[in-house]
């Protein structure tokens, strides 16, 4: 269910490194959390991330959530498909929904991240 | 059986206004000009005249009241039964208000007008300010902001004044985490930072963690009373001691004020300022969202400060003053929603002192009798004595996999306006239920059957409760694609 | 019932109270009265206000005719007396007729997309204000001086709060027309917003499409005001607005001495999801029939809270409903008719008397008056229970001599031949 190869936030989000680009999403547990999600909000390219501050939001109708990114770096790609198909964000979170490519500015912040078995015991452990 | 509740009726079937035009049709006639017809392109410029208004409707008198007449009747309304919405003071709204409010020399009565010949409008507001200023315990009150959240952005405007007049109008204010969202969002755009505070267990504001959070900082605490819980803040006396030693304010959403006309005065138990919402407390009508009124109410301190300009009396007559050096400015053009304060002061007059009290009483006994009867069968999570209103969570009802928005929609089957779902959020899976005055124990007895007899379905059926509502002209409503695909207008 | 709570009497329902905030007493109110009392306590308050004058008064309020129809619509219980159509299977009334407001707006203003009411139009100034600031991330607001001087005090007093900076940008003398130097003068790289009114104050037809370029060019958003909402049945839509925002009090809306109204925000596509208060939106519901539904409902105050675009709540739902009614009582024909009778009234007084200002004007136009002050104008007129123009002196000193009025369908010939003959 959760990728071994993806790193996790406490904040529900993943990342996927490769090389010096990560590529950010949100997890499978935060897309149910959320509900049918209506609208994604993102950063543009070329933006500047720090790791722990929010680079966007994900909404559903009566909410809305605070994307926090995993890693700090500069953004060099958004997910074209979620502006029209958001609600692949629920039908595909750790693959074809991914949100942002970013390309690290501090590889190391990587190492503090949760291994997908830890996440899986936290999520456990919130319920 | 006797019918006792509102049925599933026939409702005839409407397309929008612009699919039942036809080029040609009116439901209006003009008189002729008395004065020559005048050359639109000579007078305006050729380049300012618009060609016709594409899709604009045109359809006959009889087709235009057939079309709103059918429309109504897909609505509910207080005139059918009872809301039993928290924090909305749905009570019935007087017949008579929409009487006097067309009075035709108050309705017609245009701001600028020359004080001489508004005397009338400008007695009117006088009375209404006098009456609130005695209802509120408070020394003075505007009229000028048009709705609750208004109300609420001057006040923080009034309060950052002062401290700015006293040299340092501070970074933030503290918010209950049970506030309403609008409190949150003034202080926002008031140019605050929002610093949230956890309620105790007991649903009541934590004194011991208020000491410690009223820094040098903090502006005000915005609070309301009694809380969106419905319990009476039994502190509220320290906690407006708490923040004047330190030199902050206390301000007031006077949104649960139905529970406290005649009984208790904020004025009295250390509020600085406070706004009142006119369509809660004071019966003016909701009309489907609005016209409000938010008037604010304050303590003399901050009387300076209030927003221009403020009514005067000089010699036998009132006046405007706009020599005001200290106000906040204006909030809003001309004087305040005169056509709903008319409305309130007709309530006002009809209830009278002992009335408006009468009314608080009859409002708290009814919630309090809904507690009781609803307590056997729902989960009550704060057990102080609540006041207009009461707050059960859906606990019981989650562990078979129903929730209080689906609880809310199988009692539209039963010909009732759902409760306030989810709100507070400090309650998980909250139906926040305030009854009014004007619930007679007819009404509320069935109400509470409703609610007793869904708590037994979501036992026995819980798959048909969460289908709900089955009764109703439209079935459940797709409010997903409606945000992910939003269609706002008609096109042809 | 008592017996169910569980007290005796109803006084023990607020024992619980802390003594220190009981009331001890009833409050100093006069006991209640009858319906018939209340009548005439406000027939009376009615006779002390003006009766039976006719009046010449505009200035961001106006007296068209309301048509029969409105009244009988909106006093139906079930719009009257109902609430937020939070639960859209049973509001399916207000909800279509806010869809159907939202789209008469649309077609009115050339805009893509329109609010379902904000309080007024005076409020709707800031509330688009910061949909600019929002929208370029640019802080700084320019407004014209003939945008109504209490829109500008309203502006100036959310402004103030938000660091925002707002500066004013003034009038040519002859014209009465925005100073394009002027504003060109002022805007710079900080500017988010410059806002101008059209018809303006003055009642002139303003250089919109001239500020449009200008604001373009220094990556401004326009924001384009109406007061004068019957102007929009003649006047073509403001073409390079980027945000219409405005007041529908002409639409059916009683004077009412300055509220209740109903003001509106419309704008592009592009920036809806910048757009203050409540929406409705098209949908069907499980049976696959059309439906509207309250949405985008994660722009409010209620789900965004601190973040919201806007606190505001309410909406000004029952006033717009009357606005709905007038537009379609009135319909396409009806509001180009109803505006040209207004530019006819306005210009055969405007025919007797000086205009101040040589721009194009609709239904409102600004003179000067010689020999007597603006006051003893009024005056005089007053003896003819007449209530003459608005003079300016209060807002513009420089026209401290002047005097804005209005002629609406509802003036009469004779009353304004006998304006005329004072004023002349």
């Amino acid at each position: 269910m959760y990728p071994e190869n993806f790193r996790y936030t406490k904040e529900h989000e993943w990342v996927l490194v490769e090389g010096d680009i990560g590529t950010v999403g949100i997890t499978d547990h935060a897309q149910e959390e959320l509900g049918d999600i209506v609208y994604v909000d993102l950063p543009k390219p070329g933006a500047h991330i720090e790791q722990g501050k929010s680079l966007g939001s994900v909404e559903s109708v009566k909410a809305v959530s605070d994307v926090y990114s995993p890693v700090s770096g500069e953004v060099t790609e958004i997910n074209g498909l979620l502006a029209d198909s958001p609600e692949k964000l629920n039908a595909d979170p750790h693959g074809a929904a991914w949100l942002v490519k970013i390309r690290l500015s501090a590889p190391a912040e990587v190492a503090s991240l949760m291994s997908a078995a830890d996440y899986q015991s936290y999520i456990g452990a919130e319920k | 059986m006797p019918i006792t509740k509102v049925r599933p009726h026939l409702s005839p079937n409407e397309s929008l206004l612009f699919e039942r035009s036809s080029p040609g049709k009116k439901a209006y006639q003009l008189p002729e000009l008395d004065v020559p017809a005048v050359d639109a392109a000579d007078a305006l410029g050729a380049d300012n005249v618009r060609a016709e208004i594409d899709g604009f409707p045109e359809v006959s008198e009889v087709e235009a009241i057939r079309h709103f007449t059918r429309l109504s009747t897909w609505n509910y309304a207080i005139d059918y039964g009872m809301y039993p919405l928290g924090s909305c003071t749905m009570k019935y709204n007087p017949r008579i208000n929409e009487l006097v409010a067309r009075t035709e020399g108050l309705a017609w009565a245009h701001p600028y007008q020359p004080e001489a010949l508004a005397q009338g409008s400008m007695e009117v507001m006088a009375r209404v300010e006098a009456a609130l200023a005695e209802i509120t315990g408070m020394d003075a009150v505007t009229l000028q902001p048009a709705a609750g959240a208004h109300g609420e952005l001057t006040g923080i405007l009034l309060i950052r004044a002062l401290l700015e007049k006293r040299g340092n109008p501070r970074k933030k204010i503290l918010i209950p985490d049970s506030a309403h969202g609008t409190n949150p969002a003034t202080a926002a755009i008031a140019g605050y930072a929002v610093e949230n505070i956890k309620s105790s267990e007991t649903g009541v504001l934590d004194v011991g963690a208020l000491e410690h959070l009223v820094t040098g900082d903090v502006a005000a605490l915005m609070v309301t009373n009694p809380n969106t819980l419905g319990v009476f803040e039994e502190n509220i006396i320290r906690v407006a001691e708490i923040l004047h030693a330190k030199g902050a304010m206390l301000y007031m959403d006077g949104a649960n004020m139905n529970a406290l006309v005649g009984i208790a005065r904020p004025g009295d138990f250390g509020v600085d300022v406070m706004h009142l919402n006119l369509h809660k407390t004071f019966s003016t009508p909701h009309g489907g969202g609005g016209p409000g009124a938010g008037p604010v109410a304050v303590k003399k301190v901050l009387e300076p400060f209030l927003p221009t300009p403020r009514l005067k009396r000089s010699g036998k007559r009132w006046t405007y003053d706009y020599k005001r050096k200290q106000s906040i400015g204006r909030v809003k053009a001309y004087y305040g929603n005169f056509g709903v304060l008319v409305r309130a002061l007709a309530y006002i007059l009809a209830h009278g002192g002992p009335g408006l009290r009468n009314a608080t009483v009859d409002a708290v006994l009814n919630a309090v009798y809904i507690r009781k009867g609803l307590e056997p069968y729902y989960d009550l999570p704060y057990r102080a004595p609540n006041m207009h209103e009461v707050v059960f969570s859906d606990e019981r009802q989650a562990k078979l996999g129903v929730r209080t928005g689906d609880i809310a929609k199988r009692l539209i089957d039963y010909g009732f306006h759902p409760y306030t779902v989810s709100f507070p959020l400090i309650v998980h899976g909250a139906l926040m239920i305030e009854p009014t005055e004007t619930e007679g124990k007819r009404e509320i007895d069935q109400f509470i059957d409703a609610m007793i007899s869904i708590a037994k379905e979501a036992e026995t059926d819980p798959q048909m409760v969460k289908g709900a509502p089955y009764g109703t002209r439209t079935s459940k409503v797709d409010e997903v694609t409606a945000a992910r695909k939003p269609v706002l207008r008609w096109k042809p | 019932m008592l017996d169910a709570c569980g007290v005796s009497s109803p006084e023990d329902l607020f024992s619980h109270l802390p003594e220190a905030v009981r009331l001890g007493r009833p409050l100093n109110l006069a006991p209640g009265v009858s319906e018939y009392e209340i009548v005439d306590y406000f027939r009376d308050r009615a006779a002390e206000n003006a009766n039976g004058y006719a009046s010449f008064l505009g200035a961001g309020v106006y007296h068209h005719y309301r048509p029969v129809l409105v009244d009988t619509v909106v006093s139906r219980g079930e719009f009257l007396t109902s609430y937020t159509p939070y639960q859209a299977e049973i509001a399916q009334g207000t909800l279509t007729t806010i869809f159907e407001f939202q789209t008469m707006i649309c077609q009115l203003t050339g805009m893509d997309v329109a609010n379902a009411s904000m309080y007024d139009g005076s409020t709707a100034v800031p509330e688009a204000a910061m949909m600019a600031v929002r929208a370029t991330g640019k802080g700084r607001v320019l407004i014209a001086k003939s945008v109504h001087p209490e829109y500008r005090e309203v502006l100036r007093t959310y402004a103030r709060n938000q660091g925002m900076p707002v500066e004013e940008f003034g009038y040519v003398p002859e014209a009465g027309t925005i100073d394009l130097e002027d504003l060109d003068r002022k805007i710079d790289g900080l500017t988010g917003a410059v806002i101008v009114q059209s018809p303006n104050f003055f009642g002139i037809v303003d250089r919109v499409k001239a500020a449009a370029e200008i604001a373009h060019r220094a990556g401004a958003l326009l924001v384009v005001l109406f007061t004068e909402a019957v102007s929009l049945g003649i006047l073509e839509p403001a073409a390079g607005a980027d945000i219409v925002a405005g007041e529908l009090q002409s639409f059916a809306i009683s004077p009412c001495y300055g509220g209740p109204y109903a003001g509106i925000i419309a704008t592009r596509e592009k920036f809806l999801r910048q757009v203050p208060g409540r929406l409705v939106g098209q949908t069907t519901d499980s049976r696959g029939n059309r439906a509207f539904c309250l949405t985008l409902a994660t722009r409010e105050q209620h789900i965004r809270r601190e973040k919201a675009t806007s606190n505001i709540c309410t909406n000004q739902a029952l006033i717009a409903l009357m606005a709905t009614v007038f537009m379609t009582v009135y319909g396409k024909q009806g509001l180009r008719e109803l505006a040209e009778q207004n530019l006819a009234k306005a210009h055969y007084l405007a025919s007797k008397l000086r205009p101040r200002f040589c721009g194009k004007f609709f239904n409102e136009f600004v003179v000067k008056v010689e020999g007597k002050t603006t006051d003893e104008m009024n005056k005089a007129l007053l003896k003819k229970k007449i209530i003459g123009g608005l003079p300016l002196g209060r807002f513009y000193p420089e026209l401290a001599d002047s005097m804005l009025l209005c002629a609406t369908e509802m003036s009469r010939r004779a009353d304004m031949d006998a304006v005329a003959e004072v004023l002349a």
